[in-house]
């Protein structure tokens, strides 16, 4: 059969060194809503939550990059803010040579065919009225409009059997309550892709599986991002789980990426004290092993009023009075490789004679 | 703190106290059940399980493999339509099933806490946290003075590594990991001796996960506790379990302490599962694919549960259920590989 998709012109070459989605000094504040008292008293001044602050960074055409870091440090908004289901405050967003926030509505809605999104819950990305079959085919009505239903159904089966549904018509009839949560996230999977993506943001994609299921589920995206040429932009709590998929990752905190570098030199030369904890607190499953790194102090704290200078300063083991409380730190490059960096004072920036722990 | 200042006395069952290491918990036979409408479901079957004395019991499995119904049933909370069909709960001497509901009240919080996966859902959003503790503590000691109850309460929370002030504020003004600490210090305001935690650091981030882990193993040191930690993660039991129990389609798969569940693994599910769990510090990057996904309970497969996953299945297994036997020293696990059976040979010949 030949292939019913129409064939679209890539802006760049799509060889190994282009950059499919460049970010580059991203914000996006959300303002604090507030009763209509507290607004007069404050006189008109607006408190933000500033759930990213001025994140940079690019992706290749088919890397895995991570996006690790604890709950609310902005790696979701993140993610939201590459396929632009949210507006940056400030700030661009290029996937494909494009500027995101240039494109009109329809021009978008044309390029999001290119771009997919799967969540941590499939059960709530799926209508629980909708076949397997027919949920799998509603992108490819909407962006494939020039295809008749039989063309459709066979890409379906297609893309049931590459997540590993078989036999396909056996699924194509079911309901999603009917299927096990790992192959509705399968289902999922597959829906991405039958508009043939370039990039796919998958936020937490496996944490809600049984440890057996995502191990599957982990090696499902790493076939298929081969067999489909994909790029993935995989966000995550679980830094263990990015050891066997991300070729780069970046580490976020307070709405900043603190370190961003190959996966092997980040986790094996993690440079910001940050980083390091994160790595050591991750549990590991052998009882030999006891941790070595001090756990920081307390928790992460409010976004809406982050510490001064360096937002890790008040649970830093190396923290310096006058330096890291006062100063923003800025990423600078660091250790062996081209692409690893950090933004610590002490270990990447202006003041590292002050770092009495120098590692 | 002092025992005699700051507890009440003590409701007593039966026995004089255990010494550590001595069985303070006894499950014999139990089983669980709910009725559905396609027919009942045996959440746990037959399952048998002591703990002892302080010690910290990681029972480990994936979702469905009822190990948040065993940790229920030992507190006696199955509620319809579930019911413990069979067994026997023995707990300092007397068999929790017999109790009065009302003697079992009494029991609940006094001498068996409990820590669920979200606090949010077990603290009232509009009392205080103080009010929790008081609440609590002269429900159960109708004799201290609510001041002296505050006072316990203020000490807990300090213990629990929070500002001793904050005892005034709202559950909601506190973080994931603090409204944790609260319910420990609840369990820990009558002094309970066995604490079940249930998925206890499931919604926390690692670092806070880690913190709350330190936490629970000084407690039990100090507070003399003995904990079942309920989990699906098995990085979290390595870490902090001195004995771990596997569990898989409601009955026990395998039970050794925690270096030999780890390093000399019997049972083929729990050899799959640890394979299958991803290591920060392996170098490999490739994480065993284990067959099938958990049966459904509904359908349980014939014989060993396991067998339509199994590597290492035999015609045996479909056919009779091995039995959970001491195979070495500490060590027990229901598989066929480890145990002989009047039909083995014959079936294998077949």
């Amino acid at each position: 059969m030949p292939d019913p998709r129409p064939v679209q012109e890539f802006q760049n070459d799509g060889g190994e060194q282009a950059n499919l989605v460049e970010v580059t000094d991203v914000k996006k504040w959300f303002p604090v809503q507030k009763g209509f008292i507290a607004s007069l008293l404050s006189r008109g001044h607006v408190d933000y939550v500033k759930a990213v602050d001025d994140v940079s960074f690019t992706i290749k055409r088919g890397e895995v990059l991570g996006l690790a870091g604890e709950s609310g440090s902005g790696k979701s908004t993140v993610g939201r803010l590459v396929l632009r289901l949210l507006d940056a405050t400030e700030g661009h967003v290029k996937v494909d040579g494009v500027d995101l926030g240039t494109l009109k509505r329809e021009d978008l809605r044309k390029a999001r065919s290119k771009m997919q999104v799967v969540f941590q819950d499939p059960l709530a990305s799926l209508n629980p009225r909708m076949t397997v079959g027919q949920a799998i085919e509603h992108p490819a009505q909407i962006h494939l409009p020039d295809t008749t239903f039989e063309e459709r159904k066979q890409l379906v089966f297609e893309l049931l059997e590459a997540v590993g549904m078989s036999p396909p018509d056996f699924f194509y009839d079911k309901y999603p309550h009917q299927v096990s949560g790992g192959q509705r996230q399968r289902i999922v999977l597959a829906r991405a892709l039958i508009t043939r993506p370039d990039l796919i943001v998958a936020d937490e994609p496996i944490a809600s599986a049984d440890v057996s299921v995502q191990a599957l589920l982990l090696e499902l995206m790493i076939k298929l991002k081969e067999e489909f040429d994909l790029t993935y932009l995989f966000i995550t709590h679980d830094l263990a789980t990015t050891k066997y998929i991300c070729d780069r990752i970046a580490i976020m905190y307070l709405g900043k990426i603190v370190e961003i570098g190959l996966l092997t030199e980040v986790f094996n030369n993690p440079r910001h004290p940050y980083t390091r904890s994160l790595l050591a607190a991750v549990p590991v499953p052998d009882p030999r092993h006891r941790r070595t790194e001090p756990l920081p102090q307390g928790e992460i704290p409010n976004p809406i009023n982050p510490p001064s200078g360096c937002r890790f300063h008040p649970r830093c083991p190396i923290a310096v009075e006058g330096v890291c409380d006062v100063e923003d730190p800025q990423m600078a490059r660091t250790g062996a490789s081209e692409d690893h960096f950090a933004a610590c004072h002490l270990r990447t920036g202006a003041y590292q004679h002050l770092d009495r722990r120098p590692t | 703190m002092t025992e005699g200042s700051l507890y009440g006395e003590r409701i007593t069952l039966g026995e004089p106290p255990l010494k550590a290491g001595e069985i303070l918990y006894s499950l014999r036979d139990v089983s669980v059940e709910y009725g559905t409408r396609a027919g009942p479901v045996a959440a746990v079957d037959h399952v048998s399980l002591d703990i002892r004395k302080g010690e910290i019991l990681g029972l480990v499995g994936e979702s469905g493999c009822g190990k948040s119904t065993l940790g229920k049933a030992m507190l006696r909370m199955i509620s319809r339509p579930g019911r413990i069909t069979t067994g026997e709960l023995w707990f300092d001497g007397v068999d929790l099933v017999t109790l009065s509901e009302r003697r079992m009240r009494e029991i609940r919080g006094a001498r068996l806490g409990m820590v669920f996966q979200d606090p949010m859902t077990s603290l009232n959003p509009l009392s205080r946290i103080v009010d929790h503790l008081t609440e609590t503590i002269m429900t159960h000691e109708p004799s201290v003075s609510e001041a002296a109850a505050r006072d316990r309460a203020a000490q807990l929370i300090g213990r629990l590594g929070l500002r001793e002030e904050r005892i005034d504020d709202y559950p909601h003004q506190f973080s994931g990991g603090m409204r944790q600490r609260i319910m420990i210090a609840l369990a820990l305001a009558l002094q309970a001796d066995l604490v079940i935690a249930d998925e206890p650091t499931t919604a926390l981030d690692v670092i806070v996960e880690a913190q709350f882990l330190d936490l629970l193993r000084e407690l039990r040191d100090e507070f003399d506790l003995t904990i079942v930690l309920i989990t699906h993660n098995i990085g979290v039991v390595a870490e902090v379990a001195d004995r771990v129990a596997v569990m898989y389609a409601g009955r026990m798969a395998e039970l050794a302490s925690v270096n030999e569940l780890f390093l000399d693994t019997k049972h083929p599910y729990g050899q799959g599962l640890l394979r299958a769990v991803p290591n920060i510090e392996l170098d490999g990057t490739e994480l065993y694919q284990m067959a099938g996904a958990p049966p459904n309970l509904l359908h349980t497969p014939s014989g060993c549960a396991f067998h339509p996953r199994c590597p290492a299945v035999m015609p045996i297994c479909s056919q009779h259920q091995p039995e959970f036997l001491q195979r070495e020293g500490d060590h027990y696990t229901a598989c066929w590989l480890y145990q002989d059976h009047p039909v083995k040979p014959g079936v294998h010949d077949a």
